[in-house]
């Protein structure tokens, strides 16, 4: 009677602890899920960017070069197939990245010329664009947060005792977490220039 | 003699080592005040029968629409910006109601002479950004720029109120289901089996060794498979100390696994006194400006 329970028992709790089993499943889980969010939240941003140039067009149709480089920006990030998979993939992830990373650039140089027209800083229209935008570009920084957090707590796991021994069974690995999008920009020193800007064109 | 100083030691030693282990990481961000009301003033901005008269205004939203709005008005918000303090707010205080996530906080630092309205997920349709920034620059930034603090705030949250009345919610319910949160409810659901499990364990044990040694054995392997379940130390000397009593102390396995529990949903979440959030989410809608 006694060995009886005592292996039930024993049986019972193994099969529960499952060492560390299911917490792989929820975490893995998780980061799809915030990945989802991610992707969800640069389409639309992509979305937003054809308004967005159609209204600066019209008032400011000779900043050529910067409209150019959004739109293009936009195609490229627009051309990469964003999928879930691309978690998986550190090649493809990384293109991704750097595409996103550049429409983030041409966006924000976008809004620095806009500066020089007064008469489209206070069209409704593109007041409205630019409130989507910032909400946008906000809402992209914290569903890159929470993707990092889920990243970092499947990781954890992954590489941690006893669960990563399920891992290596069960061919779970460690995933890439996101880097800052403009590296480079951020460890070099800005530059601050005091002479005068150049007259609007 | 021994035997009960042996009990102190050990108790002493878990509790000392999970509350070590749950202390804060000291940062030198803001911290996020608790919610106690719905209007949160550090600064001492809002003269105190304008706070109440809020406070009031948007208890009466609440039960008859049954989202959730509040106001928080801070020093600075520096080291960070105002829209990653915004989302930590919001993620701590859980405003709106679950599942429907029509929470809205407005934030105002000071000295910054920033503010926010962060938008739970639920509302992002009837409050969208533009029209967030609409409410923050044509409505609350001018009142600030005369040094109006109480009307601006007061014409901000009006304006809110009125957008958010035009979208239709399920109606409140007059009692809140179970609002703890989910990753209570994760331990609770696994809870149930292990107790019964270890307690079985713990009975076998008591009966070859004697009671005490039977209790501190269990405490360990208790906490020692509650860190492979959980992955958490806090979790796992919380069990520990559990199971070290409740085998210790316990008679019969069923009537001490019911005695467990209903510990737990009681201590769990009172909406009873002061005010707490719902278990709303926010992904980061909202609007910020300057002034």
């Amino acid at each position: 009677m006694r060995n009886l329970l005592l292996s039930l028992t024993l049986l019972l709790t193994l099969a529960l602890s499952g060492c560390g089993y299911n917490t792989l499943q929820s975490t893995d889980e998780q980061i799809k899920a915030s990945w989802a969010e991610v992707l969800n939240q640069y389409q639309r941003r992509a979305d937003l960017v054809p308004n967005l140039v159609n209204v600066v067009k019209g008032f400011a149709a000779q900043e050529k070069d910067v409209l150019l480089g959004v739109t293009n920006a936009r195609s490229r990030v627009g051309g990469i197939q964003a999928t879930p998979e691309l978690i998986n993939d550190p090649v493809a992830f990384a293109k991704f990245q750097s595409a996103q990373g550049e429409l983030s650039g041409a966006l924000s140089r976008l809004l620095v010329v806009v500066e020089n027209y007064p008469q489209l800083k206070s069209d409704a229209n593109f007041r409205e664009l630019q409130a989507q935008l910032e909400g946008t570009e906000n809402r992209i920084t914290v569903a890159r947060n929470r993707y990092i957090k889920a990243v970092q707590e499947y990781n954890v796991v992954v590489r941690s005792f006893p669960s990563n021994l399920t891992a290596m069974v069960f061919g779970f690995q460690v995933k890439p977490s996101l880097a800052v999008e403009n590296e480079k920009e951020i460890s070099t020193a800005p530059k601050v220039d005091f002479s005068a800007p150049a007259a609007g064109k | 003699m021994t035997s009960t100083k042996l009990i102190q030691v050990w108790v002493k030693t878990l509790t000392l080592v999970a509350l070590l282990l749950s202390a804060p990481l000291a940062g030198a961000e803001v911290a996020v005040p608790p919610l106690k009301s719905r209007i949160t003033d550090l600064t001492g901005t809002l003269p105190a029968g304008v706070a109440a008269q809020l406070e009031q205004k948007l208890a009466a939203f609440e039960a008859g629409k049954g989202s959730q709005v509040a106001v928080l008005i801070v020093p600075t918000t520096q080291p960070e910006t105002i829209e990653q303090y915004s989302i930590r707010v919001a993620e701590a205080w859980k405003l709106g109601r679950k599942g429907i996530d029509d929470g809205a906080l407005l934030l105002v630092a000071k000295n910054d002479r920033t503010l926010r309205i962060e938008v739970g997920y639920g509302l992002e349709g009837v409050l969208p950004d533009a029209m967030a920034k609409r409410i923050v620059e044509e409505i609350i930034v001018p009142k600030f720029r005369q040094g109006d603090f109480a009307g601006g705030i007061a014409a901000g949250i009006e304006r809110i109120l009125n957008v958010i009345e035009g979208e239709p919610l399920p109606l409140p319910q007059s009692m809140p289901g179970a609002s703890i949160s989910t990753g209570m409810d994760v331990v609770l659901e696994n809870m149930i089996p292990i107790l019964i499990g270890l307690i079985v364990f713990g009975k076998i044990l008591q009966a070859m060794f004697g009671r005490l040694i039977g209790a501190t054995v269990m405490s360990t392997v208790a906490g020692f498979i509650g860190w492979l379940v959980f992955s958490s130390l806090v979790v796992a000397l919380f069990i520990a100390l559990l199971i070290f009593f409740l085998s210790l102390f316990g008679n019969a396995g069923s009537g001490i696994y019911r005695g467990g529990r209903d510990g737990w949903s009681s201590g769990g979440f009172g909406r009873g006194g002061g005010f707490g959030g719902g278990s709303g989410g926010f992904g980061g809608g909202g609007a910020s400006g300057r002034w």
